[in-house]
């Protein structure tokens, strides 16, 4: 654990008075919020809550108006997004990100860990450890026998797959998941599901998700956000609870 | 610089030079206001641009020696008629150049510039062909001829005045059409979200050739204008294309404001500087001093911040 | 899986031999000097086409300004060969004896500093490369470090070749202006105008187009040539994969410019001069549909774009010059409306049709039903889908009900 800071030694990720306003309208509002290691945090809320912009904000995507975001102590809000991977934090984004002209196993080398400079880049190897690293991955992510197909030919839920290897070869300390399981279909779902189960283990997870049963399953603690603000938090059985959560959001 | 020149003298220069600012100012609004709405508002490089402004230029040619061959008696007013009949030609000519060439192309804007050079190389040969390599002018009605005279030192070609008012009357025509009328509603949001507005039952097709349609033939009308001031060759339309894409991106490609305040700051800072430097020294530093800021600010002087 | 690296596969092997046998043993045999040196100038064009390749059809960067750096190379060099031709015995009748001759047409009396470290080769070539590559790197920190691309990219750089050309042709004294550095005779006592210097020419300039070929090959098949492609799909999942994306366009933008200058250099040795009409809007455009006829993807492509484009120049303008400017009208529409992947991308499809033809493979519909082996590819076939997947219950996996189901949420 980096002890350099003295404000908030215990936590991997300290969110404070985090506001980001665009032309006026303050998408995320005075937010704050701290994350452990080894927890797994679930955001919810309605549509345009402003869950998809913290995350945004926390690895560097848009840049905060005001509050600070500290991971491992370290200031997120003036890093450079690159910087910010190598610190530890990884981002898989909505709709499946993953590169359509390159093979399976091209966009799981990508993402390994190694040779992120030019010139470390034009002098890569794809070496035993890498082979077997990406070996190890696919087979993960149940792809192992379509290591050399173009991706642009995967399923979308293996597209989803697919990102979240590329995020597991990066081999984060904190892992960002937005709707991993959306747009699945009910059988890519369980087995999306199993692979989290798998992956969140050993590491600090922030999820944003709507399907409610995956989030018991799997979340320490949950946030409900809502006009870019906490509108509850705390264990999911005291957050489904909330009258006001079941007002905005579970409600019918 | 300024030691040689006494303060009344320096004065006028600055008058003189600004009215030919104002002149090339002119013709930069014209230029840049159709492509502010083909690439501001469309998002689609036209890189014929400058040709379908020498069509307009052509055409008015034509008009003017038809008129003075065959109805000599209309030769003061023909100038209006041409002008829209250059409005008619380059628009029935981007309309046609929309169906076939730029409506495959909406998702590859690098392959739009490509083809749509490829077009303009075809029109300019076409103008050689038809019209030969020389420039042409037209012939001025006589109450566009001469000056004013101000004070001693300071004269102002009419036709530039009338240049410039015509400026003002289409500028203001493209903002009401653009920001006041439903078609300029249905453009907009066509632009910003295409399967939106086509779900609500705006024909998203037509709107798109309309819309390039009218942003070429207000390039025509800008070449009518154009051979008020200048003569016409079949390459004079290249020689602006970069400065107009210039205007544009440096005034922030959605906004007509940004278009004309930049085309103002361009041709003010060119001319002035003309005076003192040699004219290429003067486009040099004006257009250097323009993509240093443009490579400080890429969104140009006037934009929106948005949300991703 | 491929493994290890193979710098070239045996298809590529072939195709780098045949062109090889092409430059080196066909050309020279069957054409006379003239002619050979007309390949020669062609062939300087193929090193921007390449570098092209590289940077417009693999990381999608189009640059419409490589005259830019295709003249700063060409003037170079042209300014060591006329300062070698500029001794104050061959000058001894200007005004200013041991200055260019235009310098002294433009009452010049001194040479200017810019031109002093051109009296010596060593630094010729260092300048000739360095100062281009120079060029690009602070375009490329400028545009790149501010995530300015695409169709912005493409005009500043078009506005930056033309301002070049207007400086150039301003500043007579300094450049030569209109007509440029002319009358080029002797490289290091050399005579470059003979038929066997134009010979000895033409054969260096195809072994350094073919050291240039295996550089972009390396480069291509290094990892950066598979993060051009990605940043070209998805440029933030790149970033998000811990790479400093700017770093890499600005990498492959100078790689790009100095592959322009070598090309530039050749030109000037080759043809004997060198002028602003190889440096402005128009060279710089017809340099990208070299590599756009070639095919945007292919470094062989690109080379034989080149030869292609500008022998159709040559011979269609020596008879037809009216024609001339609608073919290549044509050719920009063709190749961007039918041809996207130029010659290479024809010859890619005839030689799969003539071929063994795989099955086409579907692109995969979002929420597609949940069999993986539904792909009609090769390796699907051995995919096993999962036994339980099939018939699952439709439990409400929803708490919320079914309204946030599908819905792009914030």
């Amino acid at each position: 654990m980096n002890a350099t800071s003295t404000l908030q030694p215990d936590f991997l990720l300290a969110v404070e008075s985090l506001t980001v306003s665009f032309d006026g309208f303050k998408a995320v509002d005075d937010l704050s919020f701290y994350i452990d290691e080894n927890e797994i945090r679930v955001i919810i809320g309605p549509n345009g809550a402003g869950k998809t912009t913290v995350l945004d904000l926390i690895c560097g995507r848009t840049r905060a108006t005001e509050g600070s975001i500290k991971f491992r102590g370290k200031e997120l809000t003036t890093m450079r997004e690159d910087r910010i991977v190598h610190e530890g934090v990884g981002r898989k984004f909505q709709t499946p990100s993953i590169y359509e002209d390159l093979t399976v196993f091209e966009n799981l080398e990508i993402s390994f860990p190694r040779g992120r400079s030019v010139w470390g880049a034009l002098l890569f190897k794809r070496d035993k450890e890498v082979k077997e690293r990406v070996q190890e991955i696919a087979e993960m992510i149940f792809l192992a026998d379509l290591l050399d197909l173009k991706a642009a030919y995967l399923s979308h839920g293996q597209k989803q797959w697919l990102e979240i290897g590329m995020l597991l070869i990066q081999d984060p300390d904190l892992l960002m998941l937005d709707e991993p399981v959306a747009g699945m279909s009910v059988s890519e779902r369980k087995k999306t599901a199993a692979l989290l189960n798998e992956i969140i283990k050993d590491r600090s997870v922030i999820v944003i998700e709507h399907d409610m049963k995956f989030v018991e399953d799997i979340a320490d603690k949950v946030i409900v956000l809502h006009q870019g603000k906490i509108l509850s938090q705390g264990t999911m059985e005291k957050v489904k609870n909330d009258p006001k959560v079941i007002d905005v959001y579970l409600g019918h | 610089m300024f030691d040689s020149y006494s303060a009344s003298e320096l004065g006028a220069i600055f008058a003189m030079q600004g009215f030919a600012g104002l002149s090339l100012f002119s013709v930069f609004v014209l230029m840049a206001l159709g492509l502010a709405i083909i690439f501001g508002q469309m998002g689609v490089i036209n890189m014929a641009h400058g040709e379908f402004m020498i069509l307009g230029a052509y055409v008015t040619y034509l008009c003017s020696h038809l008129v003075e061959n065959y109805a000599p008696g209309l030769f003061g007013v023909y100038f209006f008629g041409a002008m829209i009949l250059a409005f008619l030609a380059s628009g029935a000519l981007g309309m046609l150049v929309e169906w076939a060439l730029i409506r495959h192309l909406y998702k590859r804007p690098l392959d739009t510039l490509l083809a749509t050079w490829g077009l303009s190389l075809i029109l300019q040969q076409l103008y050689r062909s038809v019209f030969g390599a020389r420039e042409v002018g037209v012939t001025l009605p006589d109450w566009l001829m001469g000056s004013f005279n101000l004070t001693d030192m300071i004269e102002v070609p009419i036709n530039g005045v009338f240049v410039m008012g015509l400026t003002i009357l289409i500028t203001l025509g493209v903002y009401l059409m653009m920001f006041r009328s439903s078609w300029g509603k249905q453009v907009r949001a066509v632009v910003q979200n295409r399967t939106m507005a086509g779900a609500v039952g705006i024909n998203t097709e037509m709107t798109d050739r309309l819309t390039f349609g009218i942003g070429c033939g207000i390039a025509g009308v800008a070449g009518a204008a154009f051979t008020m001031i200048g003569s016409t060759g079949p390459t004079a339309g290249q020689l602006y294309i970069v400065d107009t894409f210039l205007v544009v991106v440096f005034g922030g490609a959605a906004s007509l404001l940004g278009t004309i305040a930049s085309a103002f700051t361009i041709s003010q800072a060119q001319s002035t500087l003309e005076f003192f430097l040699s004219g290429s020294m003067a486009k040099v530093f004006t257009l250097l001093t323009v993509v240093g800021i443009l490579m400080l600010r890429p969104q140009g002087l006037f934009s929106l911040k948005v949300r991703k | 899986m491929k493994s290890g690296f193979t710098l070239y596969t045996r298809k590529e092997l072939i195709s780098l031999l045949i062109l090889a046998a092409l430059i080196f043993l066909v050309f020279p045999a069957v054409l006379d000097v003239f002619r050979l040196n007309l390949v020669g100038k062609y062939l300087t064009y193929a090193f921007v086409a390449v570098g092209l390749v590289l940077c417009w059809g693999y990381g999608g960067i189009l640059s419409l300004g490589q005259g830019l750096f295709f003249g700063l190379g060409g003037y170079g060099m042209a300014m060591f060969l006329k300062l070698e031709a500029s001794t104050p015995e061959a000058t001894k009748i200007q005004s200013t004896p041991g200055i260019p001759d235009f310098m002294d047409w433009n009452q010049l009396t001194a040479l200017p500093g810019f031109w002093q470290p051109f009296h010596s080769f060593p630094l010729t070539l260092v300048l000739m490369i360095a100062v281009p590559t120079a060029f690009a790197w602070l375009i490329g920190v400028a545009m790149f470090k501010r995530r300015v691309g695409g169709v912005y990219f493409a005009i500043i750089t078009q506005a930056l070749a033309a301002i070049l050309t207007v400086l150039i042709i301003g500043q007579q004294g300094y450049t030569g202006g209109v007509n440029g550095i002319t009358d080029l005779r002797t490289l290091l006592g050399w005579d470059i105008r003979t038929d066997s210097a134009k010979f000895i020419l033409y054969f260096v300039n195809g072994g350094l187009l073919m050291a240039a070929l295996v550089a972009c090959q390396f480069v291509r098949k290094s990892k950066v040539g598979r993060l051009l492609v990605a940043m070209r799909d998805k440029e933030d999942r790149v970033r998000f994969s811990g790479y400093d994306v700017a770093n890499f366009k600005i990498f492959i933008f100078c790689f790009a410019a100095a592959l322009c200058a070598i090309g530039g250099a050749m030109f000037t040795l080759q043809v004997g001069f060198m002028s602003p009409s190889f440096v402005g809007i128009v060279p710089s455009i017809e340099m990208v549909i070299f590599c756009a006829v070639g095919g945007r993807l292919s470094l062989f492509g690109a080379v034989y774009g080149a030869l292609l484009v500008n022998w159709a120049k040559t011979s269609l303008s020596e008879s037809f010059p009216e024609l001339w400017l609608f073919a290549m009208g044509g050719l920009f529409i063709a190749v961007v409306l039918a041809f996207p992947n130029g010659l290479a991308g024809v010859y890619d499809s005839v030689a799969s049709r003539i071929g063994k033809r795989r099955a086409a493979a579907p692109e995969g519909a979002p929420d597609a039903p949940p069999a993986p082996s539904d792909l009609a590819v090769p390796a699907a076939a051995a995919h096993r889908q999962p036994a339980a997947a099939a018939k699952d219950d439709e439990e409400r996996l929803l708490l919320g009900g079914d309204r946030f189901l599908g819905k792009p949420a914030s």
